[in-house]
This record gives structure tokens, sequence and C-alpha cells, in this order.
């Protein structure tokens, strides 16, 4: 059943539990506060019997010692296509499959671990990262066979395997082994739902969407509202008591709006970044959230969040692409300046993905359908700043004429886990043992 | 074969649960006149609508009381259906459209009337054929742009729109085809173009045969001269489409998959019925799981229109479109082309948004408390809020809640001016409290 299959790709979500939603416990007022300040309303997955108190009892534990590595998932969603990211700009098969599309040599400078591919001109900001030696460059990342929907490419990488029947994410399964089981913030998204690479089996973890969270109750003031959400809360409870399945979730959720909002509706307080970020739009507002709450000790091992904007450029791709990876790059280097400005830049690695690279062959709607190889990047003071795989070339292309991958992203997986994590990857990723590791660190 | 269908008791419990199925509630009393023809003439009723729909109610109005521009205001396309789904006498259709509109998911293409007209189709083709729908749906405006359809040309071709259609629309991701189907699919589907109008925008949208790859193409195993035709009708015969289709229709009105047994009779009327949509609803309606199976969460867009139905009240602000949006459904925005995801419809946000929506409707219509009755007791209260919906079934456990919270108010209510005042808060809060609830928010 396919519209369960598209949810359950995309998902690995829905068959996890989601818990109870706060970490500020009783007695902490510190940490909460310091919740509150990171503009933090959690909603916690995987949580059991677990309460808030548990949970801030066991951010505050976990933070006491934080100074832990620390992994950033960005995805770049609908399959960027990375021959314009890093283009061969005088390849005369790239001008013949690109007659429309094809980058322009003078505009975007050219990398310079194989000079033939340039920069987009949006890139400037990873080729900026990339000098400093902060960039480790992935030209041609994915999958043999690679499957060319969005929805089963997107859960593969998720997951971490090439199977639709997985439901949690590789970077889940890690924080089950590295991970406690009452912090829920070890594993964090920060668009609102939980990132299906996030989703565990054992331990909790936590979706945020930017600050408050209030309920409007109009006509209901004093002591009546104090009672009305007093009521909320025990209607909630109470539906969660009984059999029926979906009582019990929107019970929960009842349950979980009531305690954020408690925690959070009085509290309005503005996060200062040491650096300007370039917009107000979300994802830079989440980065520098992240920072925000990294800076404030809070116990954070993986965090995801969104690209801005959509990569699927069926259509005017020029347009759309330039407008979205100007905002995607110009947010990661300020999310960069930002972890130096803060001194926490040695802590930190952000993993850049996307589902698929796109056909080399432009269509006639001035775009590009769905490919195989694509791009991928690790940013970080941390990270080697060496390719991994090099640019295979158009003249050889795959059997549905896509970008050969010269690297899996499997393996890209693994050398994180062990190298990053210091965890054996082979509790983590299936076959491990199979995928050759590159250095990707130090 | 013989689906099995439902032989308990259909009263009024029952008759509400399938009007929020199949529709968008009832309006007050309603659920009773449904129980009294019993399941069977009852769910005639619904999915064989005679003549035109008839709109009853107010007529829908904007902030600045004017009447709705659906094509040309911010949001007003929204409003536009909400006011369907709020007064129609045949809420199956605008319930079908909505499952079409998830199906065939199109968000906005950037001008409104294409996406509107593409919104009628729905509405025509609801209960019909699934084989007009589809071959309508490919050919359809707002769709051509939607999924690059009418840049799809034999010099070259656009593989968009012939990936989805049989990953999303037909028989499921890598079900029963590979990646030369679908490059072939592409091919046949070619030659849909329209004419770019300074003033107008995208016009004339049409067949050119010019456009067409006239080639051989090799679909599913078979070869032929195909076009768009032909690359409908190849999918629609393909083996995994019937069990998509009735898997996919199913779970719109039921939580739980079907049965194997089900399955295979639900996929033989659907071949009987030569791809006809109106009896595989009929049974799925009448079907014991859909009366005796678990609850449902109602789609964000669904319970707001029913809190309108319940308090037979029309459209007379544009709020509703953000508040529809911050529920977890803009309607003509769907995320993305799968639609969306139902299994998401409940965390914090999202009920944050449902909240809204219960404290707007409670806001346009609140208690005042310089009239209110200071003797009311908390079953009057209670008596009285849930007349305010339209007297939704609560359970027993969240009565007793709202009774205590009543109680509760009295007891804190001490000065003399706060027996009116508070009462009339109450009043207000209890309506809000009964539309958050978890009883309300299901079905």
């Amino acid at each position: 059943m396919m519209r369960r299959g598209v949810a359950e790709a995309g998902r690995g979500l829905p068959t996890i539990e989601r818990g109870m939603p706060a970490p500020a416990g009783t007695g902490l007022s510190r940490r909460s506060f310091l919740l509150r300040t990171g503009g933090l309303a959690l909603s916690v997955y995987g949580a059991g019997l677990l309460g808030p108190k548990a949970f801030g009892e066991g951010i505050a534990r976990a933070a006491g010692a934080a100074d832990s590595k620390v992994l950033v998932s960005v995805f770049l969603d609908g399959g960027i296509d990375a021959l314009s990211l890093l283009s061969p700009v005088e390849d005369p098969t790239y001008r013949r499959l690109r007659p429309k599309l094809a980058m322009d040599p003078a505009a975007g400078p050219a990398w310079t671990e194989d000079p033939r591919l340039h920069w987009h001109p949006s890139a400037s900001p990873l080729h900026q990262l990339h000098q400093e030696g902060k960039v480790t460059v992935f030209p041609a990342i994915g999958y043999t066979d690679a499957d060319q929907s969005h929805f089963t490419s997107r859960h593969y990488w998720e997951v971490g395997e090439l199977s639709t029947k997985t439901n949690t994410g590789w970077l889940g399964r890690m924080l089950d082994i590295v991970g406690t089981p009452d912090n829920p913030l070890q594993g964090v998204s920060l668009d609102g739902t939980l990132s299906p690479s996030l989703a565990t089996a054992r331990v909790p973890v936590a979706a945020t969407w930017g600050a408050r969270y209030d309920l409007w109750a109009p006509g209901v003031w004093g002591d009546v509202e104090d009672l009305m959400f007093d009521a909320f809360g025990r209607i909630g409870a109470g539906a969660q008591r009984g059999k029926d399945k979906q009582m019990k979730e929107a019970g929960r959720v009842v349950g979980q709006s009531n305690t954020l909002r408690t925690q959070l509706s009085s509290f309005g307080d503005e996060i200062q970044s040491p650096v300007a970020y370039p917009d107000d739009d979300h994802f830079s507002e989440s980065l520098a959230g992240l920072a925000a709450m990294l800076a404030a000790g809070l116990p954070i091992t993986v965090a995801s969040v969104d690209a801005p904007g959509r990569f699927d450029t069926h259509d005017e791709q020029r347009e759309d692409l330039a407008e979205d990876l100007a905002a995607t790059c110009d947010g990661l280097l300020a999310f960069q300046r930002d972890l130096e400005a803060r001194g926490l830049a040695d802590r930190v690695v952000t993993l850049v993905w996307s589902e698929f690279g796109r056909r080399p062959e432009e269509n006639d709607s001035a775009g590009t359908d769905h490919g195989a190889g694509g791009n991928a990047f690790l940013i970080g003071s941390p990270v080697r700043g060496q390719m991994v795989g090099e640019w295979p070339g158009l003249d050889t292309l795959d059997e549905d004429d896509n970008l050969r991958s010269t690297s899996d992203f499997r393996a890209l997986y693994c050398g994180l886990i062990e190298q990053w994590f210091g965890v054996d990857a082979g509790q983590v990723i299936p076959n491990a043992a199979s995928f050759q590791r590159a250095a990707l660190i130090g | 074969m013989s689906l099995p269908v439902y032989q308990g008791r259909f009263g009024t419990a029952q008759a509400e649960r399938l009007l929020w199925r199949a529709g968008f509630g009832p309006r007050p009393g309603e659920a009773q006149k449904l129980a009294r023809k019993g399941l069977k003439r009852a769910v005639l009723s619904l999915t064989r609508p005679k003549g035109k729909a008839k709109l009853r109610g107010p007529t829908p109005r904007d902030d600045d009381g004017l009447p709705l521009a659906p094509a040309d205001a911010w949001g007003h396309d929204l409003l536009w259906w909400l006011d369907r789904m709020v007064r129609s006498d045949q809420p199956l259709v605008e319930r079908m459209a909505l499952s079409w509109h998830d199906w065939f998911a199109t968000a906005d293409v950037g001008q409104a009337q294409l996406n509107l007209d593409q919104n009628q189709l729905f509405r025509r083709r609801a209960l019909g054929s699934f084989a007009d729908l589809l071959a309508d749906v490919t050919v359809d405006p707002a769709m051509l742009i939607w999924l690059s359809g009418n840049e799809n040309t034999a010099e070259g071709p656009n593989e968009n729109y012939a990936r989805e259609m049989m990953e999303l629309f037909t028989l499921g991701a890598g079900n029963g085809y590979t990646e030369t189907d679908v490059r072939e699919q592409a091919r046949a589907l070619t030659g849909w173009t329209n004419d770019w109008d300074e003033d107008l925008g995208s016009v004339n949208f049409r067949f050119d045969q010019e456009l067409h790859d006239t080639g051989t193409k090799r679909i599913f195993g078979k070869s032929g001269n195909y076009d768009w035709r032909d690359s409908c009708r190849l999918c629609l015969e393909h083996p995994a489409h019937a069990g998509y289709f009735v898997t996919k229709l199913w779970s719109y009105f039921i939580p739980k998959p079907p049965s194997k047994k089900t399955l295979r009779d639900l996929k033989k009327l659907y071949k009987r019925r030569k791809y006809a949509i109106r009896p595989v609803v009929e049974a799925i309606l009448l079907h014991p799981e859909l009366h005796t199976g678990p609850r449902m969460v109602k789609p964000p867009i669904v319970q707001i229109a029913g809190m309108l139905r319940g308090r037979k009240s029309g459209i007379t602000t544009d709020a509703w479109t953000w508040i529809a949006d911050d529920a977890g459904q803009r309607l003509f925005r769907p995320p993305n082309v799968s639609g969306w995801d139902e299994t998401r419809w409940l965390d914090t946000a999202r009920l944050g948004g449902r909240w809204t929506a219960a404290g707007q409707s409670t806001d346009l219509d609140s208690a005042d408390d310089d009239d209110y009755d200071a003797k009311e007791t908390p079953k009057q209260a209670l008596e009285a809020a849930l007349r305010f919906w339209g007297k939704p079934t609560v359970s027993d456990r969240t009565r007793r809640e709202l009774l205590q919270f009543c109680s509760r108010v009295e007891k804190v209510a001490t000065e003399e001016w706060q027996q009116q005042s508070y009462r009339a808060l109450r009043q207000n809060a209890l309506r809000i409290l009964i539309a958050s609830s978890p009883d309300y928010m299901t079905a």
C-alpha cells in the first residue's frame, strides 16, 4: 500500500513512540532557563515511561560532560544538481548535455582539488571554507543502481541501508549505542518533527521548532484560565488511559502541548549571536539557535535541519537553484563562524547531503530530471578537507545515463561513526565491513 | 465473493462517525436523522446524491464583509472550498474531492484559477470512473504545469509526470515497473503544451501532434506507438493497479489496512465494475471495520469544516486560512506531490492550530459576562457548551473531567461579581476544551 509506503519510506518516525515532551525539570531551574533561552520547545520521542523530571535530570547530568562531539545533518530536499554545484565548465560533453543550463566558466571559482570543476557562485561560502581546509567534498556520492524515487532514495540515506523495511535511522541507531535513556536532547530535529534519520529504537530523541509555544484562549482569563488548562491536561491524561489507539495518541499530544505551554508560554528571549546570519529564515534561525544551545552546554550529540527551499529543479533550475543554494551556503558559513566565535568549532562537524544528484542531460524545460551520483560535504574545523572519491566525468555514465558514484554514502556513515564518534560502525550500518572508509577527520 | 456488511446497531453515535468519515461531521440533528434511515439507506444517501449540490446557510464573506475572490485574494481559495465543505448538501462529494486533492496532490501553480479548475474536476469526477479521473488529471492544466507535462516533448522528454503517475497515482513505488518504463511512459505522454500570454499567464493548453514522440515505445513489456491515453490505460491494466487503488482508497476512510480477503474482494469488485469508484466507496462505508474498528484522527480541515457545520455557521473571516495552515492542512498547498502525511496530523505544533480553531469559533460568538446566568449549574454549563458545537458525543471520562472543571470554577468564584462573570468565562473555556479534546479530534 503505497500511500503508507510513502509515509514509511519517509518516516521511521511513526513506528516509535512519541513520549512526554518536556526536558526542563523541577528543581533544575538553571537548565530549564537555558532550555528556554535556547528557545527550545521540545517534543520528545521514544520516551518510554520517563517524565519531564527525569529528562530534566538526565539533561543536566549529560550537560555536566558537555564537551562531546556533535554532528549536524543538513538535508537538501529534492535532489540537488551536482553538475551545477560543482560544474565541469569547460567539458564539451557537459556543454552539449546542458545547452541552456551549463554554468558560465567565469561565474564561480575553480575547485582547487580538481580545477576542471567550478563552484556555483551561490556556493562561494563553501569555496571560502574549503580554502581554509574546512570542507571535505564528495564529488560523486551515492550507491549502485540508484533508486530515482525521492521518497525511496531519501529513505535509504536516512536509514543507512538499501532497505525499505528499516524503521530506525542510522543516527538513531548510533544514539542507541552512545546515548542515555533520559536525555532526549542527544538527538534533536530543528524542523518541528523528528527527522527519520534520528529515529531510535531505545533512547529518546526530540524535535523542536523555534521559540515560544502558547495557546490562545479568547474570553477566558485569570483563575478560570488556570483551571481550564488544568482540565486540558487531565482530559489528555484520561484519554491515554483508554483503549482506543488514536484516542491515546491524541491524549498524548494534548498532554505534551499542555506541558510545553506551561514551560514556554511566558518566555520570550531572543537568541544573541556573535556573528550576523544572512537572513531571518528558519534555516538560519535554527542554526543560530543550535549554536546558542551548544554554547549553553546543552547535551546535543546529533542535530538535523532541512536546508531552505526545494532542490527538485525540473524546470527553471537556474533561478531556483541559485536562490536556495545561496540561502543554504550563506547560513552554513555564518554557522561555522558562529561556532568559531563561541569556541565550539572543534566539537562540531556538519554533514550536507541530498537524496540523489540529477540527470546530466538537461530536459527541455530548462530543468533536470532525477539522477544518481550527487554531492555531499563535510564541513567543520575538524574535517580533513580532502576530497573522497574522484569526479567520474561525463563520458562514461551509468546505464540510466546518470553520473556514476565514486563513493558510497554508507562508507561515509561508517567513517563518521568510527572517526568522529569512536563507535564500531558494524553495530550501526549493516555490512559495514564491505565499505571502504576514507580518512574524514583530522 | 461477498464483502461483509456491518450488522450491528446503527444509532446516532454510528451515524455521527459515518458523517465524519464520509463528510465533515453532522449539522445539529443530522446524525439522528441519518440513523433513522438505517445503515444501507444512510450510506446510499451519501454516495448517490441526486442532482446538483445545494449550498445551505449564509454565503461566505471575508473580514471586510465582501464576497470571496478565490482566484485573486490571498487565502480565498481555501475559504471558497471550506465554504463548500460547510454548506454543501452532498458532503461525500466534497470529501472525495479532498481525497483526490491529496491523491493527485498539486500545489499552487502560480495561477489560482487553474488550481480551482482542477478542484472542479475532482468534484465532477468524485465518484465516477477512476479511468476518466486519471485521464482528466493527466491533461489538466494545473497538473501539466505542476509535474512538467506541458514541457514534455519528443525532442526533450521530461519524466516528472510519468514517474509520479506510476509511483503515486496508480501503482506504488517500484511496484512492477522499471526506470525504462518511466522513460518510455514519458515518451508516450509527450505532446502537451500551452502558450504564454503576458497578461493572462499560461493559456491555450492543448495536444500538439508535432511535439509528440510517434516512435514505438516499450512499456511493461509491451510495444506500440503509444500516446498519453495508452499511457493511462497501461497503468490501469497493470496487475498492481487494482490492489494499489483499493488499499489507498480504503486508507482515507479506515485507519487499519484491509484484511487479505477484503482486499481481494475489493479488487475483484473494482475490476468487475471497470474502475468505477462509487461501488468501492460503498463497500468501504458498509464494511464492519469502519463501524467497529478504532477511531481515526480527523484531518485538520475536516475538523474545521465540521466545527462550522456544528455551529450552523458560515465563513465570516479570512482567519481560517492561516488557522488551517497552523493546524497542518492548507488546501491548495499540499506539502509535496505525495500529499499530506496522515500519520502526522497530530503533534504539539498542529494541535496548537486546532486549539486556535476552537478559540476562533468561540471568539466569534463568545459568552458575554454582562448578562450571563449567575446560577447556571455545572451540568447546565456543559449541556450549553455541547449544544454550542451541535451536541457532539464525548466519552464519559472526558465528560467527568469537564464537569469537575465546572465545579472547580464555582469554588474559586467567591466574590459576588464573579458568580456571573466566571460562569461566562467557564462557558467559553468549556467550548474550547470540548473542541480540543481527544474525543473531538477523532471519530
